[in-house]
């Protein structure tokens, strides 16, 4: 949403937010909370980039993936570290057809038979990323980075056809940012204006997906007041994020 | 001969970690590693999906699905640990301020590359996580693996037949028959941990000639 709006249009906008308790002729207030998940991915269209948080299940906003499911979006890029354990989550978003392509680092688990199966027939393309180039790239993104160079696999079959550069001593490897037009995230609490904390190694891609998408919608336990969240330990700043829903 | 097995490799590997030292330690037998180290001895575990700090295994019944290690195996925090995202573990480990890693290899090569992250067969699934992260970027990048292949080959090698992982990155290897140190003039025999084994029938069993000084 563009802030260079003229009030009325703002007013209209933002109808559903709360009233400003200074008074009625001042413009609404913030308000990130989405009723549902539903209403939070309602627009999510064919073809998008949508980034997924989670290290494997702890971080992964499995109520969110349920609802993309449900909601049909298709041809979809995911950008995980994973490519989905078992049934659930993202294996089944996967395993619903829905992902053209995957950009993660370690697709091939035990338990990744949706993904498995769907790249041995062709039908899922695979960008494999070494992990820390994964996160930084996702960094780079949401950082307005235009490259960078990385020491990470120079020389390897995963620098193949890619610039390299010495640069004092070192071989580096160009790697280019991943941004996202949307990403589903899970934290543990989050206020009005879209600040998030989050709770122990659930943590991992979630502050930079955040950072990287046109628009971050994040699943989260709680929701708190203005003022709950110690502002010495927000993780993730509301400026990051759109949409919020409690769900469990 | 006696060759060391899986427990006691990782002892050996312990008991070069000294105190204060931030480690990363791979899946599989790397992992062990932490069991051996002295209690009276303090280092700092890292796991790459956000934690230094990392415990022991929780005791069953508390088990945490938010608090996992990087084999997504459920974990614990020690007094005095942090949690961060992923790009902030990933420029601890780039950025060289992990001591040590210790990773499994398939080969190791005697110029210090390392091949562990894909068989290199056409209808295998590659998949890297972070082995390329960390052999590019721990200070020291020990390797724990067998000696010989099933067939008797050796895994240490003039050049890795298998897709690398890192280059000439590897510090230290070992193995279940010896450790190796690795440097720039070639590969230097620290020491011979199978009971029965001598230096010629060592030399003979590994694929790239050892140095070996004495200790005076």
């Amino acid at each position: 949403m563009s802030l260079n709006v003229t009030s009325h249009v703002l007013v209209t906008a933002y109808a559903k937010r709360p009233k400003n308790p200074l008074g009625d002729n001042l413009p609404p207030m913030i308000n990130k909370f989405f009723a549902s998940a539903e209403a939070a991915l309602a627009d999510v269209p064919d073809g998008a980039t949508v980034m997924i948080g989670g290290f494997g299940n702890a971080g992964m906003p499995a109520a969110l993936i349920d609802c993309l499911i449900a909601q049909g979006a298709k041809e979809l890029t995911v950008v995980n570290n994973n490519a989905g354990n078992a049934d659930a989550g993202l294996a089944a978003l996967i395993g619903a057809g829905r992902v053209r392509k995957i950009i993660c680092s370690f697709p091939r688990q035990t338990d990744s038979w949706h993904f498995d199966k769907l790249y041995r027939a062709g039908k899922i393309a695979l960008e494999l990323v070494p992990q820390g180039t994964l996160a930084e790239r996702i960094r780079a993104a949401g950082a307005g980075i235009g490259a960078f160079f990385t020491p990470t696999a120079f020389g390897t079959k995963l620098a193949e056809g890619k610039e390299t550069r010495h640069i004092d001593g070192r071989d580096y490897v160009l790697e280019y940012p991943i941004h996202a037009d949307y990403a589903l995230i899970k934290a543990d609490r989050a206020d009005r204006w879209g600040n998030l904390a989050y709770r122990k190694t659930a943590r991992n891609f979630g502050p930079i997906m955040a950072s990287a998408a046109k628009c971050t919608v994040a699943q989260v336990r709680e929701t708190v007041e203005l003022g709950e969240l110690d502002p010495e330990l927000v993780v993730t700043p509301g400026i990051f994020v759109k949409r919020v829903v409690k769900l469990h | 001969m006696k060759k060391l097995d899986r427990h006691q490799i990782a002892a050996r590997v312990a008991r070069d970690i000294p105190e204060g030292a931030y480690v990363n330690l791979g899946i599989g037998l790397p992992t062990l590693v932490a069991n051996h180290v002295p209690k009276d001895r303090e280092i700092v575990l890292h796991s790459e999906n956000g934690i230094l700090g990392l415990g022991p295994k929780p005791v069953p019944g508390t088990e945490d699905d938010d608090l996992i290690d990087a084999g997504k195996s459920h974990a614990t925090a020690l007094p005095g640990a942090s949690y961060f995202h992923h790009a902030d573990s990933f420029g601890m480990i780039r950025g060289r301020h992990i001591d040590i890693c210790v990773l499994g290899a398939f080969q190791v090569s005697a110029t210090g590359d390392i091949a562990n992250w894909h068989t290199g067969e056409p209808d295998a699934i590659p998949a890297v996580g972070g082995a390329m992260d960390l052999a590019a970027g721990a200070k020291q990048v020990f390797v724990t693996m067998e000696h010989l292949t099933k067939k008797g080959e050796s895994k240490l090698v003039e050049r890795c037949s298998y897709p690398l992982t890192g280059l000439g990155c590897v510090t230290r290897v070992y193995t279940d028959l010896a450790v190796i140190d690795i440097k720039a003039d070639g590969l230097h025999l620290v020491e011979i941990c199978a009971e029965g084994l001598g230096f010629e029938e060592l030399q003979k069993l590994n694929g790239v000639p050892l140095k070996f000084k004495a200790a005076a």
